[in-house]
């Protein structure tokens, strides 16, 4: 599995008590208050996004103060539930999203993560993951950072992995996917001030990312891809992302094809119209 | 959003097009297999764990025999009659306590407050009888029950155990022609039927979706789990020996509940070889692993969310209602009350169900919520009886002493065994409330699906009620 892992381990709550008081979990955690629903106004946008089932409720609930119900099954929160909190001075909308196994598919729930992903513009991308299920959440963390280079991995259940008395190295995992790794335990509260650190340090831009883009693109696409670009910022000026609907048009995909056509592209990327996807009318029969 | 046709974007879209005919392979299929070798690599070096044999855990013991062939569907059957019977034989208590705190002693003090206040009969009439005592009906027939039943439904939903019942229906559901994840919408219907529907959206199929939708409404909501209880504690477990009532009555709300999922699989079989005819679609549904419910917490929010949600729509509903039912029991045509000439119209028609004209009225004023139904039954029962000893006058929910007096009132009211069953079924099998059937409406789109959403239980419901007392009948005599 892992013969040599290269760092020494770290601990599961990896902040380094170097006696400051700013690193104490019971100081930072003081910075944050829990907003509930009051998010008339925010400095920074926040998403959670991740396979079903590995706690993004439970994130939202303990940073939030909110109740959203959670439960113990894949498939459980199918719409967007917003809420909001401030750490260190500054206001956070954080926007709980579908679970989902891929940003590729076409069902209705991911369709609403991948839209908010893609046109909502959150200025942080938080992605939950399961620390007893790492290598199928990968799938999704890599999907993501294609489309968003800002995004922290929050990789939760460690208490999971622990009891199973598997270890997962965060600092090899910020290396590779060139984004900050946190290791949580949302139940319990563990590791979610180093996650509002994380959180705050992206959106501010105290850490910059520099994430993992898989695919070199293959030579062959080069003009296709080059073509393309240009004519979606012709056609959709400002758009972000313009490489990843490129590559989604060339490889086919259907709801791509379809915004494009409807000329959602351009209307979802205006702030003002961020939340259309609460109402998944139009993508039913 | 406006749906203009964008010239640029059709040429644009033209471009792509051509570029993916000159593009060898499947790119898609690149692009997916990349990602996944891309997380093995990571996942490979980021997490080191002792040896993999060592994982036979208890966990994948348990879910060996919870999803078992042979032991699947008994277990399901045993915990959620074990949930039910430990429902039924702790809410009765407390629901008296609350009968005799709500009904017996505040409400005859507010009509001694209110007539010395000087109000006028009618007005004390509307709000104290009708609105105040239907209302206060409803807290004390359903807050217990769902005290007890929703706490431990969502320590079985925490725990893990929900995802292996849909397990274990998926190939049922299969066989039906619908999507396994069906299932788990089904799940999601038991606590509240418009949340059931919302819970589809995880079906990528319209067509299976629809199915999902359509036939959400057969698992038992919230709304209707406490007439079931209350239904199966007076009538059925009365039946049985005084020490197995309990028993007797869990395991009739257990069989309801199945029913309703046996309705659900033969609906969708019906429909997937009628009007919503294609393929069924395969998935993979992920095991979540068990996990030890947070006592604390799952008493807290399915106390705080769910419990009191469901009793705040219940009274929303009950305040109004109550009122009507004063008002249909006391505004009078000719000889007899507005009631008593609809009941009397409607007689016939709930004979031939196995029903009567009572609980088809308190069907037409609880149409916005199942919550209300029983409540609604009772006072007017206690209005066509006329049995003023035991209510404080016409159109007043009567005064309870024990949940026995109860089916006496309901006896005396010309019932039957086969009347409570049949409420059972009908109860099961009826339109969806007005909050479900608007989120029909929003989640298709179509008023035609949500017209044949809101019929075709109703029709179910009729033809199993009105077979089910011919059947009756013609056995016993009756």
């Amino acid at each position: 599995m892992n013969p040599a892992p290269p760092l020494a381990p770290t601990a599961p709550n990896a902040a380094p008590a170097a006696g400051a008081c700013a690193t104490c979990d019971v100081y930072r955690a003081a910075r944050l208050r829990k907003l509930g629903v009051n998010v008339d106004r925010w400095d920074h946008v926040v998403a959670l996004a991740g396979n079903p089932n590995t706690g993004k409720s439970t994130v939202f609930n303990a940073l939030t103060g909110l109740r959203q119900h959670t439960g113990n099954w894949p498939g459980k929160t199918v719409t967007r539930a917003e809420g909001g909190f401030q750490y260190d001075g500054r206001r956070y909308k954080l926007v709980d999203l579908p679970g989902t196994y891929s940003l590729l598919s076409t069902s209705t729930d991911e369709q609403i993560a991948r839209d908010f992903l893609l046109f909502g513009q959150p200025d942080v991308t938080v992605i939950v993951a399961d620390a007893t299920r790492l290598e199928r959440n990968l799938n999704l963390t890599l999907q993501v950072l294609e489309i968003t280079p800002r995004a922290v991995l929050c990789v939760n259940l460690v208490d999971e992995a622990r009891r199973l008395g598997w270890r997962v190295d965060d600092r090899q995992l910020a290396r590779d996917l060139g984004v900050p790794v946190v290791l949580t335990a949302a139940r319990h509260g563990e590791g979610l001030s180093d996650l509002l650190r994380a959180i705050a340090d992206v959106a501010t831009g105290r850490v910059a990312c520099r994430p993992r883009r898989l695919m070199a693109d293959p030579p062959a696409l080069q003009p296709a891809l080059q073509d393309l670009i240009a004519r979606l910022e012709a056609a959709f000026p400002g758009l972000p992302n313009a490489r990843w609907v490129a590559l989604r048009l060339l490889a086919g995909d259907e709801a791509i094809t379809e915004a494009v056509r409807r000329g959602e592209l351009g209307q979802l990327r205006d702030p003002g119209v961020l939340s259309p996807a609460g109402a998944p009318a139009t993508a039913t029969p | 959003m406006n749906a203009t046709p964008n010239p640029s974007a059709e040429s644009l879209l033209e471009a792509a097009r051509r570029w993916r005919e000159r593009i060898p392979g499947d790119l898609h299929e690149h692009v997916v297999e990349a990602i996944y070798a891309e997380a093995e690599r990571i996942a490979g070096r980021a997490l080191s764990r002792p040896d993999r044999a060592a994982r036979t855990t208890w966990e994948q013991r348990l879910d060996r025999i919870v999803t078992s062939r042979v032991w699947g569907f008994p277990i399901m059957a045993a915990l959620f009659t074990l949930m039910f019977w430990l429902t039924i034989s702790g809410a009765n208590v407390p629901s008296q306590l609350l009968a005799s705190l709500l009904v017996d002693q505040a409400h005859p003090w507010l009509r001694e407050v209110t007539t010395a206040l000087g109000w006028p009969a009618w007005l004390r009439g509307v709000l104290v009888d009708g609105a105040y005592l239907g209302t206060a009906w409803v807290v004390s027939v359903m807050l217990p029950p769902m005290a007890i039943f929703f706490p431990l439904f969502t320590l079985l939903e925490d725990f893990g155990y929900l995802p292996r019942v849909a397990f274990n229906l998926d190939a049922l559901f299969k066989k039906a022609g619908a999507h396994g994840k069906q299932a788990m919408s089904l799940m999601m219907g038991f606590g509240c039927n418009a949340a059931g529907v919302v819970a589809t959206r995880i079906i990528d199929s319209p067509r299976e979706r629809l199915l999902a939708i359509l036939t959400n409404n057969f698992s038992l909501c919230n709304g209707r789990w406490p007439t079931q209880i209350l239904l199966a504690t007076l009538f059925l477990g009365a039946l049985a020996p005084p020490h197995l009532e309990g028993v007797v009555a869990a395991l009739a709300v257990a069989g309801v509940a199945g029913l309703g999922v046996a309705f659900a699989l033969g609906t969708s079989w019906l429909l997937s070889r009628t009007v919503l005819r294609g393929e069924v679609s395969t998935f993979s549904l992920e095991l979540p692993p068990y996990r030890p419910p947070r006592i604390g917490q799952t008493l807290y929010t399915s106390l705080l969310d769910r419990t009191l949600i469901v009793l705040g729509r219940a009274v929303t509903f009950a305040l109004p209602a109550g009122a009507v039912i004063w008002l249909c029991a006391n505004v009078r045509v000719g000889e007899a009350s507005v009631a008593e000439h609809v009941i009397r119209f409607l007689d016939p028609v709930g004979f031939w169900l196995g029903l009567n004209g009572v609980i088809l009225l308190a069907y037409i004023i609880a149409i916005p919520a199942n919550e209300i139904v029983i409540p609604t039954i009772l006072m007017l029962t206690v209005t066509v009886t006329g049995m003023t000893e035991l209510g404080a006058g016409t159109g007043v929910m009567f005064e309870l002493e024990d949940v026995r007096s109860l089916k006496e009132l309901l006896a005396r009211g010309g019932w039957t065994t086969l009347t409570a069953v049949n409420l059972m079924l009908f109860s099961l099998l009826h339109n969806p409330c007005s909050t479900t059937l608007y989120t029909i409406y929003k989640e298709t789109g179509s008023a035609r699906w949500t017209a044949l959403a809101a019929l075709l239980p109703l029709a179910l419901g009729a033809l199993v009620c009105a077979g089910v007392a011919a059947v009756w009948r013609a056995v016993a005599g009756g």
